[in-house]
């Protein structure tokens, strides 16, 4: 279906990345956000609070991110569709909550505009350091979607697709941008509402007597969605459930639910790969980057070239689930990868588990702060083209 | 099959129904509570005052967190949510919030609602979100087997607190009214009638709305401190229950096996969080403004 005007600000407009991702929110139908501030993440909650009384919905300030990441929950089962805003302390709070909205398949998009950490860290400064927070913090096994844009234009589209995909797959989607984007102004482009394609909810068709809340076949692992008042009387919740939604504490529900809730993602891995790919095919290197350090390693790449080096761009547009199949199909032909990133090495581990020791794969790590210079990935690839 | 489950079946196929089986999820039962556990007497009222509210019950949903009180979720065949350790709250916030024709009702323990979840009731009841919460209060952690808990009096064993408890405990009622609720009371599970008269009358009142259940824990908290069992504990309520309604909440704090106030104590109009949203944007914003109050638009 199409995006909901009254949402949408359609035109050209000049803001930055958390701007930008308050926007993209309202265009893809958000219209109830619970929130809590922190920097750097805290302007896309004042947007939404300045926005939302005129577009028609309802913004409230919570007590605590606890509170925040919970009662956005509670709105979906009303029916609306929501965004769950913070940066890396409020991140470590939210952990049980994200394990809740996985294992309960709320459909919840969660934006961490991360900063240099651990603990309180670096407010107000760059980092790419929760990426394995996000896919391993809560307990238990669980998969999430998580994209990660470079630019504010970036914010508001893939925003977009966050929304999209948490609906497809009932999972929390994450959109990891970084301080550096979210408080970068550039050109945003909004296009008309008609524009902008927007997934609805999956909401059941079946009669409450006939409506199983966690139902699903082989074919479609997802299930089919209702809202509270609507009489059909549904259970939720965390503990382990039978397709009724009711609590059963058994090995074989454990199984076929954790199963499942694993399935629904990875058995899609291959249809949710998106990458750009610049120069990869001969290329005797590949940068594999994300986010903001994606245009670090662009200036880098173009200096390598001028030098004559093969080197190939890998970005990850979504970086979980991680595209394997991609990186290892590489693996045969380049000689090595280079993974910068704003932290001392995470998502580089991904690509040395698929390249099984295959090809070099050379970290550049950074501390976060700043982002790299572009001298320091370049001497990598340098390294690695030898 | 237990012999209360074969009981329960033999129950519902006599022409007698038990009044209150049309709310329980009865493929659910048996329930997990123990004998002589107060939480299934509070079922009980609040099936009652369902019946005698009124209400459109596929309106209503209730919300529990985590603990022996917060299984009563998962019991009501009512739109039930079984949520995290503390945090009923703020998703039952994020419920009303997200559609204001639902009646919400957050079911939960002390434990749950004034240890891990205490933030999120204070800042709900200063809102005056539009919710009802009811405590049902054992003095002890139950699921986790007899912990020292926020309301433990002070004297008690507890198995955190081997030599006795010496920690002082909330007053729930005078938090309640202190934070703004617009209905406060307390009843004793041996009060059944009372009980669910205010649960009725609860239901049916706006605002952040609170009523605090005292309830038997036979198994970690009565017995192990030579107390007796449910039935002996609802003597005691008994016994040394007063009712003071309009009582000061300040006064009405609970001591160990002590006199027990109950009653009404709060009844007032407060406007709620949305009422106030929706009165201070009308003003602010004029015609720009459409009151938010329905279900989501284009559902």
């Amino acid at each position: 279906m199409k995006a909901d005007p009254k949402g949408v600000l359609t035109g050209v407009h000049f803001i930055d990345g958390d701007h930008a991702a308050c926007e993209g929110a309202l265009a893809a139908g958000c219209r109830f956000v619970a929130g809590y501030p922190i920097t750097p993440s805290t302007e896309i909650v004042e947007r939404f609070a300045a926005r939302i009384p005129k577009v028609g919905g309802v913004f409230i300030q919570m007590e605590d991110e606890l509170a925040a990441s919970i009662a956005i929950q509670g709105g979906v089962w009303a029916g609306h569709k929501v965004m769950n805003v913070t940066s890396g302390p409020g991140l470590s709070l939210m952990m049980e909550h994200l394990g809740y909205a996985c294992m309960t398949e709320t459909p919840s998009v969660w934006v961490d505009v991360q900063r240099g950490g651990p603990s309180t860290g670096l407010p107000t400064l760059p980092a790419q350091a929760d990426m394995m927070q996000i896919k391993w913090g809560s307990h238990g096994d669980y998969e999430i979607i998580a994209l990660s844009p470079n630019s504010p234009q970036e914010c508001f589209d893939l925003m977009i697709k966050a929304f999209n995909l948490s609906e497809e797959y009932r999972c929390p989607v994450f959109l990891m941008m970084d301080e550096v984007v979210g408080h970068m102004t550039e050109r945003v482009e909004i296009p008309a509402a008609d524009q902008i394609e927007v997934t609805e909810r999956k909401w059941t068709k079946k009669k409450p007597k006939d409506y199983k809340a966690y139902e699903t076949t082989p074919e479609d692992l997802v299930p089919e969605m209702i809202k509270a008042g609507d009489g059909y009387r549904v259970h939720v919740t965390g503990l382990t459930h039978d397709e009724r939604g009711y609590p059963k504490m058994d090995v074989p529900t454990q199984a076929q639910l954790v199963t499942r809730l694993l399935d629904k993602i990875r058995k899609n891995a291959d249809k949710l790969v998106d990458v750009r790919m610049d120069g990869c095919e001969g290329a005797d290197v590949i940068v594999v980057s994300f986010g903001i350090t994606s245009r670090v390693a662009t200036a880098a790449i173009e200096t390598a070239r001028a030098q004559g080096l093969k080197v190939g761009h890998l970005r990850l547009i979504i970086c979980w689930p991680f595209p394997v199949k991609l990186i290892q199909d590489l693996a045969k032909t380049v000689k090595a990868f280079v993974v910068p990133e704003l932290n001392m090495g995470q998502m580089v581990l991904e690509v040395r588990k698929a390249v099984e020791g295959k090809v070099k794969v050379i970290s550049v790590p950074h501390p976060g702060g700043t982002v790299h210079e572009p001298e320091t990935i370049l001497e990598q690839i340098v390294e690695a083209a030898r | 099959m237990s012999e209360s489950l074969d009981l329960h079946l033999a129950l519902a196929e006599t022409e007698l129904e038990n009044p209150v089986l049309p709310y329980l999820r009865q493929d659910r039962i048996p329930h997990i509570w123990c004998p002589g556990c107060g939480i299934g007497t509070s079922v009980n009222c609040f099936c009652r005052a369902l019946t005698d509210s009124g209400l459109d019950l596929d309106k209503v949903a209730i919300v529990s967190g985590i603990g022996c009180t917060g299984r009563t979720a998962g019991y009501l065949n009512l739109d039930s949510f079984h949520t995290t350790h503390g945090r009923a709250i703020p998703f039952a916030t994020g419920l009303k919030l997200g559609n204001p024709d639902l009646n919400v009702v957050v079911y939960s323990g002390d434990g749950d609602l004034f240890a891990i979840g205490g933030n999120h009731f204070f800042h709900a009841a200063r809102r005056n979100m539009d919710i009802l919460v009811i405590c049902v209060n054992n003095f002890t952690y139950g699921m986790t087997g007899g912990q020292v808990a926020p309301t433990t009096p002070v004297g008690p064993t507890q198995t955190t607190m081997p030599l006795g408890n010496f920690e002082s405990p909330f007053n729930l009622p005078f938090i309640a009214d202190a934070c703004g609720a617009t209905y406060v009371s307390r009843w004793t599970v041996y009060h059944v009638r009372q009980l669910a008269k205010a649960m009725k009358e609860a239901l049916n009142k706006k605002g952040f709305r609170f009523i605090e259940v005292m309830s038997p824990c036979p198994t970690l908290y009565s017995r192990r401190n030579r107390l007796g069992d449910g039935v002996d504990q609802v003597k005691y309520y008994k016994e040394n229950s007063v009712i003071k309604n309009g009582a000061d909440t300040k006064d009405i704090g609970l001591g160990y096996q002590g006199e027990i106030v109950v009653g009404k104590f709060v009844d007032r109009e407060r406007a709620t969080w949305l009422e106030s949203m929706n009165d201070h944007f009308s003003k602010v914003l004029g015609d720009q403004f459409k009151p938010y109050g329905g279900k989501p638009e284009g559902v």
